[in-house]
């Protein structure tokens, strides 16, 4: 079945199909239309869920801690402040070896106060154990957040897993999204997952641990989060088998086979670097684009691979990079690092805060990276 | 190491003596048994259930008695008396 | 006490010795009642508090039933999930808050009020020692007017919350206090609470804690016990918005019956530096707080409900 959605649509649907157990969410623009579309999904039967309406984000994935600790399937959606706001717990999550899913619109976190797309909020996700993805349609939100709960749920991972999106270029607009008929066949069954807590078999979860049992822990995170790469590629195989989208390899790359500069984006903004890479290459630039799906695990070997024998490589973070290169260009780095490549990187933090980023801004780019030293850059309009 | 089994890494399991908390006492109870009426008293009262109620008396598990002394002070027969581990 | 206590309550432990709470822990006695209460089909959700210290090290847990440890702000919103991930799943199970005063009144305050209000089936126990002891006894909402903490070390300026009286507002089935001196009410009131089905059931324990109250360990049941017979802390519970005192706090509503204050603050060094004038005021405060409770029953009394 093929509708016309738009992102935050795409995720209530794909939500719909994965039929959660619980949903806990607290409103925060532009996240809102996610949970009211799985309200109507709830009241009018199409999804056998509880929804638990929480006072708080931080609540809103507590809540979700608890659900899940006993077993069920979940589901939250947040952005910037409201995920900030769940921060602490959403380390908990982790830490807790729950397979939430969460869906996240990127926007910029204030002050001062702005609803625009920014990736701020999403790096703060960065280290602390989630499995994350970040999709660029409408298309890829509804796939990749099925996605999501095979990773999440695999018995080899059991790690929470996020998928985001822009603010309003992906969330607020429409796109024909193909849905997965009977996606239940591409899921875990529920309930193959033993619960953490049973009153039948008692434990606890989350006791103080000494330093030595507490490295343990994160070392079994360690080999979980490692084992995702793979476990990704095998669910996207599935994936890929049962409606032809390939996200296999955790990124895509256009016209990157003879390509000497490389861009590298993640999320929406990649359309325009698309046709940027299209004028240039019809202008005789070797010009390539990487877009990136799977952030972590981070596929540092095939990266460093996609990068051997580049002169420049142009990574455009989506957030100002405050006192430091931006978490993109750093694992570009270091993947450039583990490769031994010796291109030229650049980075431009553009589109922070929502600013519009056009195709001719990507062309200006291209000339000012090729022109300059490598390093990190503020992107201003010329 | 994955699934089930990683979780049980990560779960603490039900455990008698989870540490040797009769090394903390500076005093003991002991009960004197020609006073003791098996009222319970002890037993329902004892922070750490370090009391058991059985058909020969009054046993406590010195193991883990902290030596608080509560027994001692609400047994309605005075018979429970805290002496020095000294 | 009628009969044996051993062949009153029910044998079996569900904490299990060992752990590693102070000796005298007053929250300790009052788990062991609690869990006995309420039998192995019970899951606890422990926010940071002393019983997520008192537990045990991982991986050897004191508890034998299900726990799930959680953040500070988030035991009621951590329940709510449960308790409804539970009934989704079809597994009736009694859902448990434990909490301390810190982790309930206040930076834990909005996961309850909201737990209350959306009615989730939780029983929430907050076990309440006055003060944040599990980081060294500093001031809590929740601290007693004049008792010495760390961070009131003149006596804290300030009146304790009543949090009961804000989960009375809050409209929910049922509020109870408790006391670890009174473990025939706590049954009762326990056994009550989870025979309730739907809706969050508020519990409060005046817990006392030989560190941060500055006592003989020997002395918590004592003291459990002058609290109520002094009047400062009242054995009651509200069902459904009638107000019933229960247990000794019965015979209570006579100041005259009531021992004074004195005789509760006097054996607790956290109030050692306490002037003439300020058990005076304590003890009016504690008149006072009778005084509305008198006028409350006569409001109950109005809506013709049975006495307790």
């Amino acid at each position: 079945m093929r509708l016309l959605l738009t992102g935050n649509y795409a995720a209530a649907y794909a939500v719909r199909d994965a039929q959660p157990d619980v949903i806990s969410a607290y409103p925060i623009t532009p996240q809102t239309p996610i949970i009211e579309k799985l309200a109507e999904f709830i009241d009018s039967g199409e999804l056998k869920a509880k929804f638990v309406r929480v006072e708080s984000e931080h609540s809103a994935m507590a809540a979700l801690i608890g659900a899940a600790s006993v077993g069920a399937r979940t589901y939250t959606a947040t952005s910037s402040q409201g995920l900030l706001y769940m921060y602490e717990v959403v380390w908990w999550a982790a830490g807790a070896r729950l397979p939430i899913v969460m869906g996240l619109v990127t926007r910029a976190v204030g002050p001062p106060w702005n609803i625009w797309s920014d990736h701020a909020d999403f790096y703060t996700v960065r280290d602390c154990g989630w499995v994350t993805l970040f999709a660029g349609s409408a298309q890829e939100v509804y796939d990749l957040t099925l996605i999501a709960y095979c990773v999440a749920e695999h018995k080899d991972v059991l790690l929470p897993a996020l998928v985001a999106w822009d603010a309003f270029e992906v969330s607020h607009t429409y796109e024909p999204v193909e849905l997965v008929e009977d996606a239940a066949r591409l899921l875990p069954p529920k309930g193959a997952r033993a619960p953490h807590l049973a009153a039948e078999d008692p434990a606890s979860l989350g006791n103080l641990a000494y330093p030595e049992e507490y490295a343990e822990t994160r070392l079994l995170m360690v080999e979980a989060a490692r084992r995702a790469l793979s476990v990704f590629a095998e669910a996207a195989g599935k994936f890929r088998d049962l409606t032809g989208r390939d996200y296999t390899r955790g990124y895509e790359c256009y016209r990157c086979e003879d390509a000497e500069v490389l861009f590298v984006a993640m999320g929406s903004i990649y359309g325009e670097v698309r046709s940027a890479v299209d004028a240039l290459r019809a202008r005789g630039a070797p010009v390539g684009a990487l877009k990136v799906w799977l952030y972590r695990p981070f596929p540092y070997w095939e990266v460093a691979k996609i990068l051997e024998g580049r002169k420049v490589v142009v990574v455009l973070s989506r957030t100002a990079s405050l006192g430091a290169m931006g978490p993109l260009a750093a694992d570009i780095a270091a993947a450039l690092a583990l490769g031994g490549g010796s291109a030229k990187l650049v980075e431009f933090s553009a589109g922070v805060g929502g600013v519009d980023v056009t195709a001719s801004d990507v062309m200006a780019m291209y000339e000012a990276a090729l022109e300059g030293r490598g390093g990190t850059y503020f992107w201003h309009r010329r | 190491m994955s699934g089930s089994a990683a979780v049980e890494r990560i779960l603490a399991r039900p455990t008698l003596g989870a540490v040797f908390s009769g090394g903390w006492r500076a005093e003991r109870p002991v009960v004197d048994t020609s006073k003791c009426r098996l009222c319970g008293v002890c037993w329902l009262y004892c922070p750490d259930a370090a009391v058991e109620i059985t058909e020969a008396g009054v046993v406590i598990d010195y193991n883990y008695c902290k030596g608080c002394g509560i027994c001692a002070r609400e047994c309605p027969f005075k018979a429970v008396t805290m002496v020095s581990e000294r | 006490m009628r009969g044996v206590a051993h062949r009153v309550f029910p044998r079996e432990e569900y904490l299990l010795r060992g752990h590693v709470a102070c000796p005298g822990c007053g929250a300790a006695i009052m788990l062991r009642h609690v869990l006995k209460a309420l039998g192995p089909n019970t899951y606890l959700v422990i926010p940071a508090c002393c019983t997520s210290v008192i537990a045990g090290p991982h991986p050897r847990s004191a508890f034998k039933v299900p726990v799930l440890h959680i953040a500070f702000a988030a035991s009621a919103a951590a329940a709510s999930g449960m308790t409804e991930a539970l009934s989704q799943l079809g597994k009736e199970a009694n859902v448990v808050v434990w909490a301390g005063d810190g982790g309930t009144v206040d930076i834990g305050l909005q996961a309850l009020s909201g737990a209350a209000e959306r009615g989730h089936n939780i029983i929430y126990i907050c076990y309440d020692n006055e003060a944040y002891m599990n980081t060294g006894i500093q001031k809590s909402g929740s601290t007693p007017y004049g008792a010495w903490t760390t961070t009131t070390p003149s006596g804290n300026p300030g009146l304790k919350k009543d949090l009961p009286g804000i989960m009375i507002s809050h409209r929910v089935p049922y509020v109870a206090t408790l006391s670890p001196a009174y473990p025939n009410d706590t049954f009762a009131k326990l056994r009550k609470a989870a025979s309730i089905k739907g809706g969050l059931k508020y519990l409060h324990a005046l817990i006392p804690c030989p560190p941060g109250w500055r006592y003989d360990p020997s002395l918590t049941i004592e003291l459990s016990r002058l609290a109520v017979e002094t009047g400062v802390w009242v054995l009651y519970e509200v069902e459904n918005g009638v107000l019933r005192l229960t247990g000794p706090s019965r015979a209570l509503l006579d100041k005259s019956r009531r021992k004074p204050v004195i005789e509760y603050l006097k054996l607790q060094g956290r109030f050692r530096h306490l002037s003439p004038e300020d058990v005076e005021r304590i003890q009016r405060m504690v008149d006072e707080n009778w005084e509305r409770l008198a006028e409350m029953l006569k409001e109950s009394g109005k809506h013709g409900s049975k006495q307790g």
